[in-house]
């Protein structure tokens, strides 16, 4: 009987530049998901320390955290996580919603957006009238609106097939290009080959970082 | 994001998820319906019986003060005799009274002896007399079954006329229509001008009914040169008879003459024990129903609980992703709220549809009516209801570790 206190993470010390394009790889159970979660602000760490921007997040509340991944982060899901019953307009703005940006602005800002992940003329079709690229595309949208400082992806390309596979990864490419800072957890080894950074995780270890291309 | 904002973000979610869930809003929703239109009938019929206990008060004169050269309740002998001793009340103190009275509608100055009457070969022994005003009929209440009661020109000494109490009248004319027959009061014939309608129960049998009436200028003249009389003040609204009888305290005491420090010498009667016992009565009647549409409600209350709790649990991923967007916990539990709070409106206002027409048709048996009160408590009751049931389920919700919700299928 009694509790054993399992630690996903252990003595990971890492620094991630503005601008990155970082793949984080894998195997499942490794930790990956709990490194993914603490860079998201998600979670926090039970020791050691996080900080994003320069400010130190480890010791956040909930309601503090909820504001810095309103403006901080951007997250792209491997199950898009859209919501389902309203179009891509509004799953596009909700980020600005919480963020208390005037309904014009906001609308405005999210049209933008939209049309900069080339949906213009998708705006108000909900989810399910959407193809799964389609969908990943109103994701990568929603997590851009708010400027975030990073872009976090979660299996992005798990359910999709290769071909709309691909076309994600190259918005990714055109993002990273444009000076957004990316980070992707991903198990696919021709997945983290786009990135310029590969971080491997085993056993709540880093067991390498490289920088390639 | 300010409150109204959440606010307003909070009804659109909440509208988009009842809209989604048809069958299931409308079912838990019909709970409240139940629970709100039992709310409604019971205040509409609370305030009716109200109503018709407030009628039935003032028919045996609730809201009348009685200014009497004593009280109604002695409690000694020598009480008793230093009553008897004050001054008597003349008619003067009952003009002035009508007259510098704000709270009073009516003023009734009332003198009464007994005297035999005969009608032709009939005759009935001491018959109480009434000497009074056109004024009486208002503060005692009554109607009149046939002719007319006493006018004011005939009370500002005019023929002699007077008015039967219905059982005085079977009395003297038994199946007849006494209306302009002369009858003999003391000897001075009176014309029959009225027939007042039978109040039967204990004021028609303690007397009301087989008075006769007559006016005052009669009365003086021909049978009590200087009487003392009882004046009667009807105030105008039951509910300000403390205040009416503030008044009259002081307005008798200035037409005395009293110097302060003085006692009174008159005292101001009412029937106060039959308010008592009408707020006793109403009360419970009050709590009886309020205890009963509250079970009602409460039942209603717990299947929005039980529904919220579903839809919390089955929108833990859109939970999750909100709070990774950047929903505070404030907002998911305000999101929530404003559902359950939206389905208990909803109901409210089905319910008050519902019980609109119902109050009609309970018009028919009793006093009913859906006034602006009761609709707004009734809103505002359904509102508290979602609000209430719903807090549990909704800071559930706002308390959910947004790492689990995401992983939750």
């Amino acid at each position: 009987m009694g509790t054993e206190t399992v630690h996903a993470l252990r003595e990971v010390s890492l620094e991630i530049q503005k601008g990155e394009y970082v793949a984080i790889m894998g195997p499942s159970g490794s930790g990956k998901s709990t490194l993914m979660n603490l860079l998201g602000c998600l979670d926090t760490p039970s020791g050691g320390s996080y900080e994003l921007n320069g400010i130190r997040v480890s010791q956040m509340n909930d309601n503090q955290l909820a504001e810095i991944r309103n403006r901080e982060i951007g997250f792209i899901f491997q199950t898009f996580n859209l919501l389902p019953r309203s179009d891509a307009l509004r799953n596009v703005e909700l980020p600005l919603i919480y963020a208390g940006v005037s309904p014009a602005q906001r609308r405005k800002t999210a049209l933008e957006t939209l049309a900069s992940v080339g949906l213009a003329d998708r705006v108000h079709h909900k989810p399910n009238e959407l193809s799964g690229g389609q969908r990943q595309r109103v994701a990568v949208a929603r997590a851009l609106v708010n400027r975030p400082s990073i872009l976090l992806a979660d299996e992005p390309t798990g359910n999709l097939d290769s071909k709309t596979g691909t076309e994600i990864m190259g918005l990714f490419e055109n993002l990273s290009n444009n000076g957004n800072t990316i980070i992707v957890v991903t198990h696919e080894e021709a997945i983290a080959r786009q990135s310029r950074r590969i971080i491997r995780i085993r056993d709540g270890l880093i067991a390498s970082d490289e920088r390639i291309r | 994001m300010n409150l109204l904002t959440e606010l307003r973000e909070g009804l659109s979610i909440s509208w988009s998820a009842i809209r989604a869930n048809k069958l299931r809003s409308a079912l838990t929703t019909l709970g409240i319906v139940i629970g709100i239109v039992t709310v409604t009938l019971m205040g509409t019929a609370i305030s009716g019986l109200n109503s018709s206990f407030m009628t039935s008060v003032s028919s045996i004169g609730a809201d009348v003060l009685f200014v009497d050269r004593r009280s109604w309740f002695t409690k000694s002998a020598q009480e008793w005799i230093q009553g008897q001793k004050r001054p008597i009340i003349t008619l003067a103190i009952a003009e002035g009274l009508a007259r510098q009275l704000t709270l009073a509608s009516a003023v009734a100055p009332v003198a009464d002896t007994e005297a035999d009457v005969n009608y032709q070969k009939r005759r009935a022994s001491s018959v109480s007399i009434v000497g009074t005003t056109e004024n009486y009929i208002t503060t005692m209440g009554l109607t009149v079954a046939a002719g007319r009661f006493l006018s004011a020109g005939e009370c500002n000494g005019g023929r002699p006329v007077c008015v039967l109490g219905s059982v005085a009248a079977t009395n003297l004319f038994l199946e007849a229509s006494p209306l302009g027959q002369k009858i003999l009061i003391d000897q001075h014939p009176f014309e029959v001008v009225g027939v007042l309608e039978k109040l039967g129960g204990f004021a028609g049998d303690g007397g009301l009914d087989s008075q006769i009436m007559i006016p005052i200028p009669q009365y003086t003249k021909n049978l009590e040169r200087n009487p003392n009389y009882e004046i009667q003040v009807k105030v105008s609204h039951l509910e300000q008879i403390e205040d009416a009888a503030d008044e009259l305290r002081l307005v008798m005491r200035r037409l005395r003459q009293l110097p302060p420090g003085k006692p009174d010498d008159f005292a101001i009667n009412q029937q106060d024990q039959f308010l008592e016992l009408f707020h006793q009565l109403a009360g419970t009647i009050g709590m009886v129903g309020i205890f009963i549409t509250g079970l009602s409600l409460f039942v209603g209350g717990i299947g929005i609980m039980n529904i919220m709790f579903v839809s919390v649990a089955e929108r833990t991923r859109e939970i999750g992703v909100r709070k990774a967007i950047g929903a505070k916990r404030r907002t998911i539990l305000l999101q929530f709220l404003i559902e359950a709070a939206s389905i208990c409106l909803l109901g409210g206002l089905i319910a008050l549809a519902i019980a609109w027409p119902a109050t009609l048709l309970l018009n028919k048996i009793m006093p009913a009516a859906l006034s602006p009160t009761i609709v707004g408590i009734a809103l505002l009751v359904s509102l508290v209801t979602g609000v209430v049931s719903g807090f549990l389920p909704a800071w559930r919700a706002a308390r959910m570790n947004p790492v689990d919700a995401l992983r939750n299928e």
